[in-house]
């Protein structure tokens, strides 16, 4: 495993996990100020498999709207919102800090939460999270303060995780273990 | 839908390690310091019980302006895959990416904010809000209004710990650890007063902090002091209650917990 920000090695890896913490927009220029979202949109429509983590899960989509509307990579057809922004009433605080259950949409087969539990227990950190557009692809929604938002999507080689799989313990390392014997 | 889904998150129960050197401690008031045993067997220890964060505090760090727990984190982090906040002696955005480098999920920050509220911009904008933490050390100064300290409880900086809290927020602080400096190490329960001013004030989760003797004291800052998480140290080091029991506490009062 190597973390790295230089675009050939994003080129040659077997795997590509994208991470990320902070804003929409501030995530999308750092990725074009490295020069990573060509070598991203190559490495996804080579077929190889994709982990996108937390902002790196909504930076896969169409459009964020954090801070104002901005450009995504455009790999996932579809919005990133914040609670209440489709005037869903929000009961509670924002940001969703902590651990919510995962409730399955659609089938877990195949994916890295093969071998999680239904229900299981993971850790969020967020404000906004994705809302994509496309029939089929969320696989776990999540609810806080009243509103169940998605939480995990799987769209070909493509897996993304609004939590943290790298903070939710014995769950996390499961979902890990599951990317890394993910097959070509 | 096949599985419940809670409304909200889980309450999260958090154990608090103060370090000093390379050894667990705890006191009275966060004074009067006893060596309790080495951090990273507790740390271990809680995981298994199902804590669902953990927080390390470099107990004299502010004294020496430098955290210390770098190796301590290090270790911690290779073994441990729940959230870890690390606080004390935390000054610069170096300091923070040091100790994220480590493995640290999030920091907390109290006395290198209080003299430069600016600090905390800057670590939030650098790193992003979720992983700075605000530690307010609360001293109760009459009804209804408490001072924030810094340095352990130690120095009065003249702020209202109310105000900090919310000012705090507005600079990008993701979350707050109230500490409550009267009844830290007394196991005379939180200062639900002081709690609930703040966790009704801010719109980011407050971890309730000092004070715990039993469940009972969890159950009533949750319900009454409307803290989003609860911090505790002195009971679970001694052994007088553990991650489990405070847990079923908390499921039979009909607070959400991660099981």
């Amino acid at each position: 495993m190597e973390v790295t920000t230089d675009p050939g090695a994003v080129a040659r890896a077997d795997r590509l996990v994208l991470p990320g913490v902070g804003a929409f927009q501030d995530g999308m220029a750092g990725l074009r100020a490295r020069g990573l979202v060509e070598p991203i949109v190559d490495y996804v429509a080579s077929g190889r498999p994709l982990l996108g983590i937390c902002l790196g899960m909504q930076l896969l989509m169409s459009k964020g709207t954090e801070f104002g509307e901005a450009a995504g990579l455009g790999l996932v057809r579809g919005k990133v919102v914040t609670f209440g922004a489709d005037g869903r009433p929000v009961k509670g605080k924002v940001p969703h800090v902590g651990w919510s259950r995962l409730t399955p949409i659609n089938s877990w087969a195949g994916s890295v939460l093969a071998d999680v539990a239904p229900g299981s227990s993971v850790y969020f950190s967020h404000s906004y999270f994705p809302a994509p557009e496309e029939e089929g692809i969320v696989l776990a929604t999540a609810a806080h303060a009243g509103i169940e938002f998605c939480s995990f999507i799987r769209r070909e080689n493509i897996q993304a995780s609004q939590f943290h799989p790298d903070m939710s313990g014995a769950i996390g390392l499961a979902i890990t273990k599951g990317f890394v014997d993910q097959p070509e | 839908m096949p599985h419940a889904t809670a409304e909200v998150a889980g309450v999260r129960v958090i154990p608090r390690l103060d370090i000093k050197g390379p050894n667990l401690v705890k006191g009275i008031h966060l004074e009067g310091l006893r060596i309790v045993g080495k951090p990273e067997d507790f740390a271990r220890r809680y995981s298994a019980e199902g804590a669902d964060e953990l927080i390390y505090v470099d107990i004299v760090a502010s004294l020496y302006q430098r955290n210390s727990l770098l190796d301590i984190v290090e270790r911690t982090a290779s073994e441990i895959f729940v959230p870890l906040t690390v606080g004390g002696g935390i000054r610069t955005t170096e300091d923070v990416a040091n100790l994220l480098r480590a493995g640290a999920d999030k920091v907390a920050i109290n006395t290198a904010a209080i003299g430069r509220p600016e600090f905390i911009s800057e670590a939030a904008r650098m790193f992003g809000s979720q992983c700075v933490v605000l530690s307010i050390e609360a001293k109760r100064q009459g009804p209804g209004a408490w001072e924030a300290y810094t340095d352990n409880g130690r120095e009065r900086s003249g702020r209202d710990a109310i105000a900090w809290a919310r000012q705090g927020v507005d600079l990008g602080a993701g979350e707050i650890l109230v500490t409550s400096v009267d009844q830290d190490g007394t196991g005379r329960g939180y200062d639900l007063d002081l709690t609930r001013a703040i966790a009704t004030q801010v719109p980011v989760p407050v971890i309730a902090c000092g004070g715990a003797g039993g469940p009972g004291d969890v159950v009533e800052v949750v319900r009454a002091g409307k803290a989003d998480a609860v911090a505790l140290a002195k009971i679970l080091h001694y052994g007088q209650a553990d991650i489990g029991s405070v847990k079923r506490a908390l499921a039979d009062a009909g607070v959400e917990v991660r099981a």
